[in-house]
């Protein structure tokens, strides 16, 4: 599951999360600049809740991402050219050769979405 | 033995009691059947594939203005077509990229145009007597063109080889994102349902074989070009009326860092007239093989992996060294299997009966490299055989005294048995020195070393370095001993010379 905070650039604000409940997250993407960061988390789905409470109490803004990838059924061909570049297997062919998309494996990287040669995927950012 | 005619299958197309398969059903038939029962029972097998197909484009006659005018250049939504073909004759190749949008090209036009869009035409002319109008723009659609043709140079490959990559960074090609060091294999194709794959001999596929083409009836008008046949690489040279395609099957396509192409889906009846044939048309994806080929050494022949059956690739995983890779393809089965369907519904239902060819296609012939007349330099041509080296426990002091003495900026790193394993530069020699870093060459040198061999050609070596963002490439031979340099400098030189 991806999340998304926002938070005072100074404070060590992943780091209290992580320390106080024990949950390994992983830092996607980060954006920061003189006054706020904006960061993009990935984190266990059963953990997701308690991880956001947490950020929440430390004074962090937290949005929960939940179709971190959207694929545009008109534009693909279900081609399959999406499949072999993914880093999280999130792209797989049905038994009727269809491509199917687990969208809570994905971690935003964009590959596929460059490699679609029809433009049917998109990262959400919000 | 057996023998139907294409005329008796017709007279049960028009009856209705044709017996018509997929390939893909053929397959299984086969294996429960004997020939012999195929000729009696089978009347037609359909075969269909959806791929890019770089070599399309159409024709197109767009009507005269009032005043007339010779177009000399016209552009479709700011895609140039070439329209040296009288007065208003113009023909739209599908990998034309737009004047201001990169990502949208002569596919796109195409497939804009059958989905009823209207278009942008912009046309100039120096103008003539006759002709006497220099500037034209105005917007057409489909309905508003005379003729609308599609006519495809090369198409329905009977097999295509699978791209793989060997090198550090990532390749962009028409086969798609190559991952580096054999990070994942694409393959184009539909196997098992692919129409050459299932006539390989073409028996029955020849000019004037009616066709399924981008959702419409079209024509095989002969072999495509490029048409290989000794080597298993035959192509199709297709036609067909654009006002009656569907963009369902024709899509404009974007390879990223690559440019534009079309899909276009195709699909080829086999008419079941004796033994033979019904055999071919039995084919299976794991009767029908291809190569592996290393894309990441862009020369004509790229160097092949290892071969590879479609049953193979389809599985999603084959097996390179060892290494458990990936596989994708780019043609999409699943459209593919559609097509051969939609096909098999137009003839069962008497909307489709089969021609038997004017001509048949060349059963034999292969196809040749360009003729070159100057020719092309390589790296031994360029490169420096004088080059300092220094080993890795050799301290960082050692290698400035060397660079400084020398006068030059890369400094190739070796083990103990005198192979390559690192380099270091001046910069990264002068950040140690600041840092009052007394340690071994080896601790700031660079371990992926990006480098060349004697025989490249120097276009390659020279996108390494744009590509990798560095200014040389230590040149090594077959046991990674170097023999010698080559610099952007060196390059440079050559290039502009010529």
């Amino acid at each position: 599951m991806m999340i998304r905070i926002s938070a005072a650039v100074q404070d060590p604000v992943i780091a209290r999360v992580i320390l106080a409940t024990g949950v390994a997250i992983n830092v996607d993407r980060a954006n920061i600049d003189a006054t706020s960061g904006e960061i993009v988390l990935e984190v266990p789905a059963d953990a997701c809740a308690r991880v956001a409470r947490a950020f929440e109490q430390e004074g962090a803004s937290v949005s929960v991402l939940e179709h971190p990838i959207i694929r545009d059924e008109d534009e693909c061909v279900h081609c399959g050219a999406c499949i072999s570049v993914c880093p999280a297997q999130v792209f797989i062919f049905e038994d009727d050769w269809r491509v199917a998309m687990d969208e809570s494996k994905c971690i935003q990287c964009g590959t596929c979405v460059t490699a679609c040669p029809h433009g049917a995927l998109r990262v959400m950012r919000e | 033995m057996a023998a139907k005619t294409v005329s008796e299958i017709n007279e049960k197309i028009k009856d209705g009691s044709a017996l018509v398969l997929t390939a893909e059903e053929m397959t299984d038939y086969m294996r429960e059947h004997s020939a012999e029962q195929a000729v009696r029972e089978v009347d037609v097998v359909t075969t269909g594939t959806f791929g890019a197909m770089c070599s399309s484009g159409v024709f197109l006659n767009f009507g005269h203005p009032d005043p007339p005018i010779r177009m000399q250049r016209v552009y479709l939504n700011d895609v140039e077509a070439y329209t040296s073909l009288a007065a208003v004759d113009a023909y739209l190749g599908a990998t034309q990229v737009s004047e201001s949008d990169e990502s949208y090209g002569g596919g796109h036009v195409i497939e804009d145009l059958i989905a009823g869009r209207e278009i942008d035409l912009h046309a100039e002319s120096s103008g003539t007597d006759c002709y006497p109008r220099r500037m034209l723009d105005t917007r057409v659609a489909i309905d508003d063109l005379n003729q609308a043709v599609m006519l495809n140079p090369r198409n329905a490959y009977q097999r295509y080889a699978a791209a793989t990559n060997s090198a550090r960074r990532v390749f962009y090609t028409y086969m798609g994102t190559l991952l580096p060091e054999f990070g994942n294999v694409t393959y184009s194709g539909s196997g098992v349902l692919s129409p050459i794959s299932n006539d390989p001999n073409f028996r029955t596929i020849g000019i004037g074989t009616r066709i399924f083409i981008g959702g419409g009836q079209g024509y095989v008008i002969g072999n495509g070009t490029q048409h290989d046949p000794d080597n298993g690489f035959g192509t199709l040279m297709t036609c067909g009326n654009l006002k009656n395609m569907s963009a369902r099957y024709v899509r404009g396509a974007l390879f990223h860092k690559y440019g534009i192409s079309m899909y276009v889906g195709i699909g080829v009846p086999i008419p079941i007239l004796n033994e033979d044939i019904a055999i071919a048309a039995g084919v299976s994806d794991a009767e029908i093989t291809t190569e592996i080929l290393d894309y990441g050494v862009p020369r004509r022949t790229h160097p092949v992996v290892r071969e590879v059956t479609y049953e193979e690739l389809r599985s999603g995983i084959v097996d390179i060294d060892g290494k458990e890779v990936r596989t994708s393809p780019l043609s999409s089965f699943y459209l593919a299997r559609e097509i051969a369907n939609e096909l098999k519904r137009w003839i069962v239902d008497g909307e489709f009966v089969l021609s038997a060819p004017a001509e048949r296609l060349p059963v034999r012939g292969t196809t040749k490299p360009m003729r070159e007349v100057r020719e092309q330099l390589l790296v031994q041509d360029a490169m420096s055989e004088c080059v300092r080296t220094i080993h890795s426990h050799a301290g960082i002091k050692q290698a400035a005294e060397l660079i400084i003495k020398g006068n030059f900026n890369h400094l190739p790193v070796l083990s103990e048995d005198g192979t390559l394993i690192g380099i270091v530069t001046s910069w990264d020699v002068s950040k140690a020195v600041a840092r009052g870093d007394g340690s071994t060459v080896k601790n700031v040198m660079t371990k992926n070393v990006i480098t060349s061999t004697p025989d490249e050609f120097i276009e390659i070596a020279a996108r390494k370095m744009e590509k990798h963002k560095i200014s040389a490439l230590p040149v090594i031979d077959s046991n990674r001993k170097v023999i010698g340099m080559v610099t952007s400098g060196d390059l440079n030189k050559l290039l502009v010379r010529r």
